[in-house]
């Protein structure tokens, strides 16, 4: 019997080739390339007055300038706005090269190609750009207040008013019995992978055909963008998604003008070019998120239930606006998380900053819907003086209410509509594995040695999964190898082995025979793209289905050479028998052969399908009406609507009353996708998103001064953990099976990080006994906290992230 | 190619290094980083560049056995010097196969990577550190603290590389014994 693959932890295929430095990257693809490097802004809003680029010109290696003017057709207008909504009033992208406004530090201005990258930054440096510098708009205070505009057609900053509501939430406030409002912070972080960016062209002249590799989430799209940008058919224009080196959300943003600007390049000088994003300019060009001002009403009973919730929020969408509002909207329908608000409201304000434009990172404007939740929960259970855990069981929706429809829009265009779940056992388990009831004895054990011990929790619920569709296509060929491809891209979750696993099951074939592709428009070309926790729920379908179309494909053919019904049929270990009679099988691989007639012989394994081969029945063509050759399918995976998965973390912290540092000394995660594919892999994904949650909490922030200059701009200076500041994580799991896919899965991919802040914040305010309303929290935030005569950071350290 | 420019950049050198043991002489500019003239001149592309600023830890290579960042090293300056990659950390067999490091068969065995993309400079520097220990020493969670503690990953959260760590020294140790 074939091994059980679902569920299993079978180990990564796509390991082999990376441990033994046998990845290919973008940067190690195209040798010969030319290089390309960028003139950037220098400024956070300016006009650009001259550009003089004749310093360059004498870099010998020098192969080609271009500025906004050499751009033409739909080259030289705006980017797309990808994700238009209605509510989206005021879209404002740039342009691929500044046409003649900066609006934030690292906007690319002129592209210089040489013949390798030394040569293309000294030509860079010699290029002599004039400004004229005009007012920045930094933070989300100085947005609202609008005393200077980004964009001087939107005098207001405001790009989008979204709004969510279920009843009346100023009713409903009026008749709580009790109320509660504050303001919070959650400040700048960024996706960071360890590769940035990059972009490789190849231009095929006597085609007239495009090539290009781009270190992407979304290789289907980059390719239609360029298509359309460049005014070629679609037909000639292919993009790969090579093996990507992270990429949690930044590269999911497209087209980024180096994605237009290097096949452009590549067509007109007729060589390949190569454009490798350095760790600066990701820094100061590639997107951020995460800039909140949270502002907080909730209502809630003698017994602490919530009856009403209303939220505003400032959402700073840095400089434009490419990628919609689904962050703001991510924050506004996922607010409530696992908790029954009967009446809830959300304005979400997306505002225009001079800052490097905000699109999704990991967790996507959840975690900021997390902290807004969470920390109402805490302070509801402080005014009640009731146990943290407590309050929430109080406020959870029940296993009988499922579906739960919250009569809201989610980000997919779709109803929010929570498919099922088991929130009350979330808290069991959570109270079990990180010994709740235990604290107090900890925290006196702590005291001995001098710390403040403190724990905290937070619960979340993502939805996952969203639509359109994925596609798959499954091809057993004559060699008995199995191709499996899919349109989605990979950065590192593991595609290779999860496929393989799905197909490997559902034909009944070893796992060493499949070969699974992604990202690459050459073998599928049908893709939306990786993103929102969604490549096992919608390609793992997808994959699933298409498979399950090749063994019944298979199961036909086989049963006619058989002279067995389909149904008795078995496949297992890449073998097609009879049930119960052994000896009475075929290959599947023969199978493959046969499903296509030949003519021919190429070799020996063809001349079993060739016309003189045996007897055949005459009287049918030798392809049936309808049916097609080969042993392959394509199918897709649409879902209804997104699948919700949900988890409960808990962080326990020590912290030194003489330093202020605060040390993360347990974690623990319950952690609810539904059926799980790989426990190996999931387990993977949720403890590289607790090491960002931690990372978000307590190190990472984007500090812009009033300029609207990144300040820290390097690994040196934006603290990313180390493993010394990541904590081991305690996982527990339980499996919710989603209703609303044959596999019964859930999204993975972003859960670690969403709760992390929320967490770790309780966990804080749980130590020192003050209150915690703005994160990440430093050290040294912390001590000038604790001398404060205030009991809440009333602000972040400044409007801009660094002391003034 | 020729990378001579008008800026006083055109100074080339010849430079004899050992990469992974193989003898190699590679003329480049004066300027050109280790980890530069290692993909780009060598092909080795397994040294991946993730910050250029000595940071991350994701280019790092053997010079004469110790872990260096290779982006903070120019090419002429390991002239006479053994500079092994990633490439070079498994062996060959005497049937012609590769034995892999043990520490890059506990990587795949316990999940130590996700996009793959810092593993080379965990690889290497692991390696080194585990190649310099007493093998029949059980390791102690320190040692894997600092064998782990100065390479950035963004993917896993570092709690399987720790354990790879103690994987490959147990195997280490298990065959010392």
């Amino acid at each position: 019997m074939t091994t059980k693959l679902f569920g299993e932890p079978v180990r990564r295929r796509e390991d082999a080739r990376l441990i033994v430095g046998q990845g290919r990257y973008l940067d190690d693809i195209g040798s010969g390339a030319y290089a390309a490097a960028f003139v950037r802004s220098p400024y956070a809003h300016a006009r650009v007055v001259d550009i003089d680029v004749s310093g360059a010109l004498e870099v010998e290696g020098l192969l080609a300038v271009y500025t906004y003017e050499d751009l033409t057709g739909p080259m030289a207008e705006p980017l797309p706005v990808l994700i238009p909504h209605p509510q989206l009033t005021h879209a404002r992208t740039g342009y691929t090269l500044v046409r003649d406004v900066a609006h934030h530090v690292g906007e690319a201005v002129v592209m210089v190609v040489a013949v390798d990258r030394y040569v293309a930054e000294d030509a860079a440096a010699l290029i002599e750009v004039t400004w004229e510098e005009l007012p920045v708009v930094v933070g989300v205070d100085a947005a609202e207040a609008a005393v200077h505009a980004v964009h001087p057609d939107v005098p207001d900053n405001v790009a989008a008013r979204h709004h969510q509501e279920r009843g009346d939430v100023e009713a409903a406030l009026a008749a709580s019995a009790h109320t509660l409002s504050f303001t919070q912070y959650f400040e700048r972080s960024a996706s960071m992978p360890m590769e940035g960016k990059g972009v490789h062209a190849r231009w095929d002249a006597d085609d007239s055909a495009l090539r290009v590799h781009s270190s992407t989430q979304a290789s289907t799209s980059v390719r239609a963008a360029i298509a359309a940008k460049l005014e070629l058919s679609l037909e000639k224009v292919e993009v790969i998604a090579p093996d990507v080196g992270g990429g949690f959300g930044v590269k999911i943003m497209h087209p980024w003008p180096e994605e237009l600007l290097v096949p452009m390049a590549a067509i007109k000088l007729g060589h390949e070019v190569k454009w490798v994003e350095d760790r600066r300019e990701h820094f100061i060009s590639s997107a951020h998120e995460r800039q909140q001002r949270q502002e907080v009403a909730v209502g809630y009973d003698d017994d602490g239930r919530i009856t009403a919730l209303d939220v505003l929020v400032w959402h700073d969408n840095g400089a434009y606006t490419n990628y919609g509002i689904i962050v703001p909207i991510n924050t506004a329908t996922q607010l409530c998380g696992p908790y029954d608000i009967p009446v809830y409201r959300a304005r979400v304000n997306s505002v225009y900053t001079n800052t490097v434009l905000v699109t999704p990172y990991r967790g996507a404007g959840r975690p900021q819907g997390t902290f807004v939740m969470e920390r109402t929960m805490d302070r509801i259970a402080q005014e009640r003086g009731l146990d943290r855990l407590e309050v929430r069981r109080r406020n959870l929706i029940q296993n009988d209410q499922f579906p739960y429809d919250w009569g809201m829009t989610f980000q997919d265009g779709r109803p929010l509509v929570y498919d099922s779940g088991n929130y009350p056992g979330l808290v069991d388990k959570l109270e079990a594995l990180v010994d709740w009831p235990g604290l107090e004895d900890r925290r006196a054990e702590a005291a001995t040695r001098g710390k403040l011990l403190g724990a905290g929790m937070a619960m979340y619920v993502e939805g996952t999964g969203p639509g359109p569709y994925e596609g798959a296509h499954v091809e057993v060929l004559g060699s008995g190898k199995v191709l499996v491809s899919t349109g989605l891209t990979s950065q590192g979750q593991g595609h290779e082995t999860v496929f393989a696993q799905l197909a490997a099951s559902e034909l009944g074939v070893p796992i060493e025979d499949v070969e699974v592709t992604t990202g690459d428009t050459r073998r599928f070309g049908y893709a939306v793209g990786t993103f929102a926790s969604r490549a096992a729920v919608v390609s793992g379908n997808a994959v699933a289905l298409a498979a399950k179309g090749v063994r019944e494909k298979a199961l036909r053919i086989a049963a006619e050479l058989l002279e067995a019904d389909p149904g008795d049929l078995e496949i297992d270990e890449g073998l097609v028998q009879v049930k119960g009679t052994p000896g009475a099988s075929i290959p599947l691989r023969t199978v493959a052969v046969l499903s296509n007639p030949l003519r021919y012989a190429f070799d020996e394994a063809a001349r079993q399908a060739t016309q003189f081969a045996g007897p055949g029945d005459d009287s049918k063509p030798p392809i049936a009406v309808g049916d097609s050759p080969g042993l392959e399918y394509t199918d897709y995976y649409s879902p209804l609507r997104s699948t919700f998965a949900a988890g409960a973390h808990a962080a326990v912290v020590e912290i030194d009353p003489a330093t202020w540092e605060i040390d993360v000394v347990q974690y623990a995660v319950v952690h609810d996708c539904g059926n799980v594919v790989n426990p190996m892999i999931v387990e993977g994904q949720v403890q590289g998103g607790v090491a960002q949650g931690v990372g978000g909490a307590l190190y990472e922030r984007m500090a812009y001064d009033r300029d609207g200059q990144l300040q820290n701009a390097s690994f040196m200076d934006f603290l990313m953990p180390y493993a010394s500041e990541v904590p081991d994580v305690d996982i527990d799991h339980q499996e919710t099976p989603s209703p609303l896919n044959p596999l019964g899965i859930k999204g993975a991919g972003e859960a670690g990080v969403i709760p992390g802040s929320a967490a770790i914040a309780s966990a804080i305010e749980d130590a020192v006994g003050r209150r915690i309303a703005a994160m990440p929290i430093s050290p040294t935030e912390l001590y000038d906290l604790m001398r404060s005569d205030g009991e809440q950071v009333p602000r972040l350290p400044s409007a801009t992230g660094v002391p003034a | 190619m020729s990378t001579s420019t008008a800026r006083g950049t055109s100074t080339e050198r010849t430079v004899r290094v050992t990469v992974n043991g193989v003898p190699q002489q590679v003329t480049v500019p004066v300027r050109r980083l280790l980890s530069d003239a290692l993909r780009h001149d060598m092909g080795l592309t397994g040294t991946h560049s993730g910050c250029e600023h000595g940071v991350c830890g994701s280019c790092t290579v053997l010079v004469d056995g110790a872990a260096v960042r290779s982006c903070l090293v120019l090419a002429v300056q390991v002239d006479g010097a053994a500079v092994t990659t990633v490439e070079g950390l498994s062996r060959s067999d005497h049937q012609g196969g590769q034995v892999l490091h043990p520490i890059q068969e506990a990587f795949r065995e316990c999940h130590a990577l996700q996009c793959g993309y810092c593993t080379p400079g965990f690889l290497t520097t692991i390696a080194a550190g585990l190649d310099a220990r007493d093998p029949a020493v059980p390791i102690t969670e320190d040692e894997v603290d600092e064998l782990v503690g100065g390479n950035l990953c963004r993917c896993t959260g570092y709690a399987n590389i720790k354990k790879a760590c103690r994987h490959a020294a147990e195997q280490m140790r298990q065959a010392a014994s």
